[in-house]
């Protein structure tokens, strides 16, 4: 088992759901990252996914595609990233999982993008453009390293489909939890309980959601039903305009265990 | 020799990079579109529409007097312009609007850059009465007004990107992240031989008809194949569609001409061909032009329809294997093709098919007289009158 799934699994046997912010690298300077980085790892956050900026974010809502803008504007790349992510290691020890689309890895070279990543210690990856289909090459390469595999699942993949990607997944699997692109949503459709407990049926490593969650309530609803959350945009928001309280609140509502009342 | 012959493949370019939520429809769409292939009257149908709503066939036309003035190899044009709308969009964007209704999908999405596509697109929307979204760049919209007040008129609601440089890149983007949160009961009309697998394959089938029809014509008037064939590439749909049913011909030359901008060697074109690298965009591997680490660069050309940073995958592979040779003409080259075809032979071009006809003058004119080739014109010049008149000062002397 890779640490990623095995801190994750800690974490819910302590009762707590994982809390995984999403953060933009380098928005806001990419000499902001570590200290970005220790007050995540204080608020008491499970992992951190780490967002490479990039030209053409199609999954990306407005957000993310402004903080990438500014991270672009800034001169921030994969490669400047990961050597920054090297120089935290130490300091930084909760898991980090990179988030980038798929051509900066292939500029970048497989094997030696894996090879960064391991120098960097990263502990998990999420291509939000690399379906199961594609991703065989990649998951290769990952095979003997720490480097978890993180598939996305979508409200549109039918069950055999899930239980595919669910069987290629490690460290957690990630359930998308709307049709559309990362931001921040007031609804969810009316099955979305009864999706994510579905893909947890079939799935045997942790699933997590995410997509649009961005309030603590909406943090412990979805957090009843999966191993955890996964927030983006409301993390992205908040660091933009410095209401560090606001991520506290979001990470705090995933550590307080609810009362489900049928 | 193992050739890959993985599904959506062309040698190693091509593929499905897309994120999960459109897996499904992807794979609704491949199996929606191999049925329509099997069904005869799938066919009759696009027939009927290509037939008495198109107007095809649509002439191969012997340019004589672009002919003489060269002094070379016989020139002949393939008048995609002739079509209704102008240009060959309209093949694929009825193909698969049948499609669309086959798979009970009454929504529609389209991008468009020189707009061409997008007023195909809301025309065949229009046509069954299809409710249509088109994603345009803010910069394209400005360099093609008209096309955007054709789409309109014709119960399209057109949605200005401001995002990036505002051209088809941008307009692609937004166009997937519209089909993601709508790809319930949205079909995406691509509109060129571009995106994830099936689209470039369903897009090159809906084109295939210029070629076949090119190839049964030129043999009737000449009696033989002609030597080389000549046709511009954005995404390369025209081409793609032009070329296919002349692969095998070995003893018939195929040119892609791509958009050289100011010049290959300033950076500002949108050459894919000749100065990008592998990658991937838009849900496909192909060459890309893109920087160092891999962002993606944008693309310059005087045509909106050319203002594309990669070039579709089966043509990367065409490319690869030699059967196709990629030649780039300027934004000068261009504006001067489309004046020397308009004085000549009375037809003003699209400045994308522009790129050709500056081509294949040059190639023809290397050529001997008893030669022959085909160009392959993709749409008439009547949406570029601003853009023409604004870099020659309206002083066509
Ligand atoms: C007249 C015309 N020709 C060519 C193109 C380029 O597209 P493709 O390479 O797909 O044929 C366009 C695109 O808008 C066009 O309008």
């Amino acid at each position: 088992m890779k640490t990623l799934e095995k801190r994750i699994r800690e974490c819910n046997d302590e009762g707590k759901k994982a809390f995984v912010p999403y953060m933009m690298a380098g928005d806001g300077g990419l000499g902001k990252l570590k200290e970005k980085l220790l007050f995540l790892q204080e608020a008491g956050v499970t992992a951190i996914e780490i967002g490479i900026p990039f030209s053409d974010p199609v999954a990306d809502g407005e957000a993310i595609q402004q903080a990438g803008a500014r991270a672009l504007a800034d001169g921030v790349t994969l490669r400047n990233v990961l050597e920054e992510l090297e120089r935290c290691k130490g300091e930084v020890t909760v898991p980090l999982v990179v988030m980038t689309y798929l051509n900066p890895v292939l500029a970048f070279g497989v094997p030696q993008f894996v090879e960064a990543c391991k120098q960097a210690g990263i502990n998990g990856l999420i291509i939000p453009d690399l379906p199961l289909e594609e991703s065989v090459p990649l998951r290769n390469e990952l095979r003997e390293t720490d480097i978890a595999w993180i598939p996305l699942v979508s409200l549109t993949s039918p069950d055999e489909r899930i239980a595919r990607i669910a069987e290629s997944a490690e460290g957690f699997l990630y359930a998308v939890t709307v049709n559309g692109i990362t931001g921040a949503r007031n609804d969810f459709r009316e099955d979305i309980y009864s999706h994510l407990q579905r893909v947890k049926r079939i799935c045997t490593v942790p699933v997590l959601a995410g997509f649009g969650i961005s309030t603590p309530t909406q943090v412990r609803e979805m957090g009843n039903h999966t191993d955890g959350v996964i927030v983006g945009s409301a993390i992205v928001e908040a660091f933009h305009r410095d209401e560090l309280e606001k991520i506290r609140e979001l990470v705090k509502a995933s550590v307080v265990k609810v009362e489900i009342v049928n | 020799m193992a050739v890959e012959m993985r599904k959506g493949r062309y040698g190693k370019f091509g593929g499905q990079y897309v994120p999960e939520t459109l897996m499904s429809a992807l794979i609704e769409l491949e199996n929606a579109y191999g049925e329509a292939k099997a069904d005869l009257k799938f066919k009759e149908e696009l027939d009927y529409y290509l037939r008495d709503f198109v107007g095809r066939e649509n002439p191969l036309y012997f340019a004589e007097r672009l002919t003489e003035k060269v002094g070379g190899a016989k020139i002949f044009l393939k008048r995609e312009d002739l079509n209704h709308t102008g240009a060959h969009k309209i093949n694929n964007s009825l193909g698969q609007a049948l499609l669309a209704m086959r798979m009970g999908k009454r929504k529609i999405v389209a991008e468009t850059g020189a707009g061409q596509h997008g007023v195909a697109t809301a025309t065949a929307c229009a046509l069954f009465g299809l409710e249509c979204v088109v994603f345009m760049g803010k910069e394209d919209i400005r360099r093609q007004e008209l096309n955007v007040f054709r789409m309109e008129l014709l119960g399209a609601k057109v949605v200005s990107v401001d995002k990036g440089s505002g051209t088809l890149k941008d307009a692609v983007n937004e166009a997937l992240r519209y089909w993601v949160a709508n790809v319930e009961d949205t079909h995406y009309i691509l509109g060129s031989a571009l995106g994830p697998h099936p689209f470039p394959e369903i897009v090159r089938d809906f084109q295939r008809v210029i070629g076949v029809e090119t190839r049964r014509q030129i043999v009737e008037k000449e009696g033989r194949l002609p030597d080389a064939v000549v046709a511009c590439i954005g995404g390369g749909s025209n081409a793609i569609g032009m070329f296919h049913p002349f692969v095998e011909d070995v003893g018939v030359a195929l040119y892609g001409v791509e958009a050289a901008g100011s010049g290959v060697e300033t950076g500002l074109h949108a050459a894919a061909i000749a100065d990008g690298k592998e990658g991937v965009l838009h849900g496909a591997y192909m060459y890309v032009l893109q920087d160092d680490d891999g962002f993606i660069q944008e693309a310059h050309s005087i045509s909106a329809g050319l203002d594309y940073p990669a070039v579709g995958p089966e043509h990367c592979h065409l490319h690869d294997i030699g059967r196709v040779k990629y030649e780039a003409v300027t934004d000068a080259g261009a504006l001067e093709g489309l004046q020397l075809l308009s004085r000549t032979e009375g037809i003003i071009p699209a400045l994308e098919s522009a790129h050709a006809i500056q081509f294949a003058v040059d190639l023809a004119n290397r050529m001997g007289k008893d030669q022959i080739v085909v160009v392959c014109l993709s749409g008439r010049g009547d949406k570029d009158m601003q853009t023409v008149r604004d870099v020659l000062g309206g002083g066509v002397e």
